[in-house]
């Protein structure tokens, strides 16, 4: 029983780190109905940032953080005006590809500009503790991810919730033209969702950091589909689902490793993704139309 | 207030409005009759600026808006109430109304025109809380009238504000139509409902396959027997 719960504690920060990632999934999804898989890699990209803002100006992780997420934001804004907003008219298909070689370009301009091999994330910036908490061990580090994780989605969840912004975003998702009519700009809308979700990668991604203590260009490959997975998992375009997805994810991972093999994990991941499609193809919180925020 | 000159506009190869032309008074109830696909949403959606005519302009108090977006179309203030309604069914009765004044900055007059819209539909109020999709169709219809209402529009778009609704209710709308009307609201009214809009509006057109085909004013409209055969049911 220790043993399960230790690995629950285990899976939380991973589920929170798959979660932030997830929810710019579903962000975006929710209001252009693109699946971004370039998302991932702006989380890699967000990694990079959060390194060498420690390791070339020294500044402690939770600035490292707020540099990448800065960063990332204007990098999701730039993808979005550059390559998908030409082709908001044309078909999905166009713009998923189209999202497939941004996912390609961010990779192998970061092996062209920084090299391919991984890089190990300082351990000053983050000196590991552990505590025992009735015989289950948890480290800073899980503390620090779970509780950022969480700070950041109250964050959004009040953006969403309350600010005009908010508002405005999810009436874009609801209906485009009725919120045209009410005076909102769609594009502005597109970018600060591009924005948002983009620094909770990169938030997500100085996490990952973290977490494995390593970073390399293709970083954000596998995490980036999981977090897919727990978006779909949750109900794509559904944000309350992406977290839950998000945790899901994790503590089931963790489980899989724990008690079978880590051999298995990834594919237990899309063992779900194939059964949620089967099952329930909206996801745990989906209505049946439920494309929608 | 109002001048839509000679539009043209079409859909990919459609030709949907052919050299259309509109004018719309200050302080008048103006209707748009005609049969389906006869171009009225089309006419809406473009004078709102959701949808450019290639060829012709539109004007609104004296300002040249063929070519403005449509969010500088509301501010400059006109609004619409969509055909079919369209609230933002997720979002609660009171944030569809805040979605309605999201381009006014004055917070306190907001809030006087929201205790308006709630004093005009007191149904509204009893379910500020409640999700917009789970209102009744009446509800929604109220609900997308007094959003539009949100932005102190000078001219109201009005498309098939009856449509589905149960006569006692239809009824119900016509006359918070010319409530509005008389506080100083200009109206464009698209209605399938001929007889009941004629019966409200000053001036009529009636449109067929993109063209208006006859225009007047509304008692003329009523009398005349083109009108009588084709709308009016005898
Ligand atoms: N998005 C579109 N793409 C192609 N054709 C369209 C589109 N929207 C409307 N049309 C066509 O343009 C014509 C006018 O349509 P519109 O919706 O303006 O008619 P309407 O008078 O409002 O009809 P109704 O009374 O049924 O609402 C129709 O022939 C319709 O099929
Ligand atoms: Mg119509």
């Amino acid at each position: 029983m220790l043993e399960f719960f230790q690995q629950a504690v285990n899976g939380l920060s991973l589920g929170a780190i798959y979660a932030l990632i997830a929810l710019g999934y579903t962000m975006v999804y929710g209001i252009i109905l693109l699946i971004n898989f370039a998302h991932g890699d702006i989380m890699m990209v967000g990694a990079y940032v959060g390194f060498f803002s420690i390791s070339l100006l020294g500044s402690n992780i939770l600035v490292a953080m707020i540099f990448a997420m800065v960063t990332c934001a204007v990098l999701g804004v730039l993808i979005e005006k550059i390559a998908y907003k030409p082709l908001r008219n044309s078909t999905r298909i166009a713009a998923l590809i189209t999202a497939i070689g941004v996912s390609l370009f961010l990779e192998y301009i970061t092996i062209f500009l920084l090299g391919a091999t991984q890089r190990v994330f300082p351990a000053s910036a983050f000196p590991a503790k552990y505590y025992n908490l009735m015989g289950i061990v948890i480290s800073n580090k899980d503390i620090f991810i779970i509780v950022s994780a969480v700070l950041l989605m109250i964050v959004l969840h009040y953006i969403i919730k309350r600010t005009r912004t908010g508002k405005a975003m999810r009436a874009v998702s609801l209906d485009r033209e009725a919120a045209v009519l009410m005076g909102i700009s769609v594009d502005r809308t597109i970018s600060v969702t591009f924005a948002i979700g983009s620094s909770l990668a990169a938030a997500a991604g100085v996490l990952v950091g973290v977490y494995y203590n390593t970073i390399n260009p293709l970083m954000g490959i596998i995490p980036g589909l999981k977090a897919f997975v727990a978006a779909v998992l949750g109900g794509i375009g559904i944000i309350p689902g992406a977290m839950v997805g998000g945790f899901v994810m994790g503590i089931l991972e963790t489980m899989v490793s724990g008690y079978g093999s880590s051999l298995y994990r990834d594919a237990a991941a899309f063992g779900i993704l194939i059964l949620i499609l089967l099952v329930k193809p909206t996801g745990l919180f989906g209505k049946n139309n439920g494309e929608k925020v | 207030m109002l001048e839509v000159k000679d539009i043209d506009v079409y859909y990919g190869a459609i030709h949907a409005l052919k050299k259309l032309s509109i004018t719309i008074e200050k302080g008048k109830i103006v209707t748009l009759i005609g049969a389906n696909g006869a171009g009225k949403t089309t006419t809406l959606k473009t004078i709102s600026g959701l949808i450019r005519p290639r060829s012709g302009s539109i004007t609104f108090k004296n300002v040249d808006i063929t070519r403005t977006a449509p969010e500088k179309i509301v501010a400059m203030g006109i609004s619409q109430v969509p055909e079919g309604r369209r609230v933002f069914s997720a979002m609660t009765v009171l944030e569809n109304l805040e979605m309605g004044a999201y381009l006014r900055r004055d917070k306190k007059e907001v809030e006087m025109d929201m205790e308006k819209v709630f004093t005009r539909f007191p149904r509204l109020k009893e379910r500020r809380k409640q999700l917009a999709g789970t209102l009744s169709g009446g509800e929604q219809q109220m609900l997308a009238i007094g959003r539009a209402l949100m932005a102190q529009p000078e001219l109201l778009l009005m498309d098939e504000p009856s449509m589905g609704l149960a006569p006692l209710l239809v009824k119900e709308i016509f006359e918070i139509i010319q409530d509005i009307n008389s506080q100083g609201t200009t109206i464009l009214l698209v209605e399938q409902n001929a007889h009941m809009a004629l019966s409200i509006a000053d001036n009529a057109y009636v449109m067929e396959t993109g063209e208006i085909v006859l225009q007047g004013t509304a008692k003329e409209l009523m009398n005349s027997e083109e009108v009588k055969r084709a709308y009016l049911g005898g």
